[in-house]
């Protein structure tokens, strides 16, 4: 990290800090989680119940909050390329500056009444630091969507609603999707092209992560079954881990592009 | 010395600078005239490196700031853009100690503006409940702050009263004497009159006129700057 990012980072950070938003994202996970181990009975169960909100609620923040934070940033954009500053150094710290936060909010709320409770089940520990990861990996892969699409978007009302768009389509809609193809296509070996699919989408790479870490893949989505019969196990994990980490770089690298041949 | 040759640019269907050639000699003060919409901001946001070039060249001391990451020219110049916009939360205060941290400069900063323009008092409050005046005072600050070689600045006196336009104008002229290259944009020409050497004239994307205030007052026969662009305004389009 060069001297310009890690001091744009941190004047975001403190940006963040004295902002509400961060309070309040970091309480809701704060209570869910709390809420969840209360009444679920089991560490397991919370957990579970967990990774269904978290694959939801996270995507959906960070891209609505990503969007917002790139045309609010604006002037303070302006103003920093008017300094000897590069673009590329600009960039890295505008985006660290929002995915820092935003990741250690998820894991400050989530860990906290696990912590309260001396850890929890130590059986599930292992669950709920794949859980944690699948997060932070999450909040990377959103906030890095979010900015590219806020800044090839002049409209803020447009970016928002691209950004709404994409969140739809990949946590709600492609679901439905997965189900329509599968209800057609029931006769035919289709387990190979949902695998495909699967990838197009890092909802279901992390719900799958996360499911063969639980060993409940059955569970939760047609893919996760077909992906636990191809992949159980460790390979499998590299695969979707792998998958995941190009979902952070190539969006991040299509936003810096942008950022890069904006004219301000 | 800036350098601008073949400069062009457009915006969707719309051509806003047509192949634009200006030079501006070292500790000259230019001012860049022209109607509304003549391409005089987007030209100092090229010089600036915030708007790309679609065709043409820009050289700061001989140097071709076309380069995205190469960016060190830009610790020479002090910009003061047309509106001050400035990251909301962050008051005064912060946002100077913010710009000192980043550019780590060793030279002692120009606090000179802030003293005059009264703005110790308003450190503290965040940006964005000041007065527009006094934003644009804090602007005016920043421009001169690291001691630039080359001042931009993008309508200076706009929205400021008379006598804080004056400290300005007063900083200006003492930049100029230290032999500090200017760039001026304005609509009040008799401003322009009292600050600079040259003007360059602006219209439908191309430099019309370059060259000392007085000869052009003379070219046009007319008694003061204003009327003579306002001449070469209607010669131009008529």
């Amino acid at each position: 990290m060069t001297n310009v990012v890690r001091k744009v980072v941190r004047n975001q950070l403190r940006d963040a800090v004295r902002s509400r938003w961060l309070a309040v994202y970091a309480m809701f996970f704060a209570l869910l989680s709390d809420g969840l181990l209360r009444f679920s009975g089991s560490d397991a169960k919370a957990i579970l119940s967990l990774t269904t909100v978290v694959l939801i609620v996270i995507p959906l923040v960070t891209l609505v909050l990503s969007t917002i934070y790139v045309y609010n940033a604006r002037e303070f954009t302006e103003l920093l390329l008017a300094q000897p500053i590069r673009r590329s150094s600009l960039f890295a710290g505008l985006y660290l500056g929002l995915t820092l936060p935003l990741a250690g909010g998820f894991v400050a709320g989530v860990s906290l009444p696990f912590l309260v409770r001396g850890g929890g089940d130590p059986a599930q520990q292992g669950a709920l630091l794949t859980l944690l990861a699948i997060g932070v990996v999450l909040t990377a892969v959103f906030t890095a969507i979010a900015f590219w699409i806020a800044l090839r978007a002049e409209d803020r009302l447009r970016g928002l609603g691209i950004a709404l768009g994409v969140w739809m389509a990949m946590g709600l809609l492609y679901d439905g999707a997965v189900l329509v193809v599968v209800a057609i296509f029931a006769d035919y070996p289709i387990e190979r092209p949902l695998l495909a699919l699967s990838f197009a989408n890092p909802i279901d790479l992390g719900r799958m992560l996360m499911l063969l870490r639980l060993d409940v893949a059955a569970l939760m989505g047609y893919t996760g079954a077909v992906f636990q019969r191809f992949f159980a196990g460790t390979p499998g994990i590299a695969l979707a881990s792998a998958a995941l980490a190009g979902w952070v770089i190539i969006p991040l690298a299509l936003g810096s592009r942008a950022f890069r041949r904006k004219d301000f | 010395m800036i350098t601008i040759s073949r400069l062009s640019k457009r915006f969707g269907r719309v051509e806003v600078l047509a192949g634009v050639d200006l030079r501006i000699e070292r500790g000259h003060v230019v001012g860049l005239v022209g109607p509304n919409g003549a391409g005089k901001s987007t030209l100092i946001k090229m010089v600036l490196g915030l708007t790309h070039a679609d065709a043409g060249d820009i050289r700061v001391d001989g140097v071709p700031i076309g380069n995205a990451e190469d960016v060190s020219y830009r610790a020479q110049i002090g910009y003061m853009p047309q509106i001050a916009r400035f990251p909301e939360n962050l008051s005064a205060g912060e946002l100077l100690a913010m710009l000192r941290e980043l550019r780590g400069t060793p030279t002692k900063t120009d606090d000179e503006l802030l003293t005059k323009f009264a703005l110790e008092s308003q450190l503290d409050k965040p940006l964005r409940v000041l007065s527009g005046g006094t934003r644009q005072k804090v602007n005016a600050c920043l421009a001169f702050l690291f001691r630039p070689k080359i001042l931009i600045l993008d309508e200076p006196t706009a929205g400021l009263d008379p006598l804080s336009s004056a400290i300005l104008k007063d900083k200006i002229l003492a930049a100029r004497a230290e032999g500090t290259t200017v760039v001026i944009t304005s609509h009040i020409m008799s401003e322009l009159e009292e600050l600079c050497d040259d003007v360059a004239f602006l219209l439908d994307g191309v430099v019309r006129y370059m060259g000392p205030v007085r000869d052009l007052t003379m070219t046009t026969r007319q008694i003061n700057l204003e009327r003579a662009i306002a001449a070469l305004m209607i010669r131009e389009v008529a």
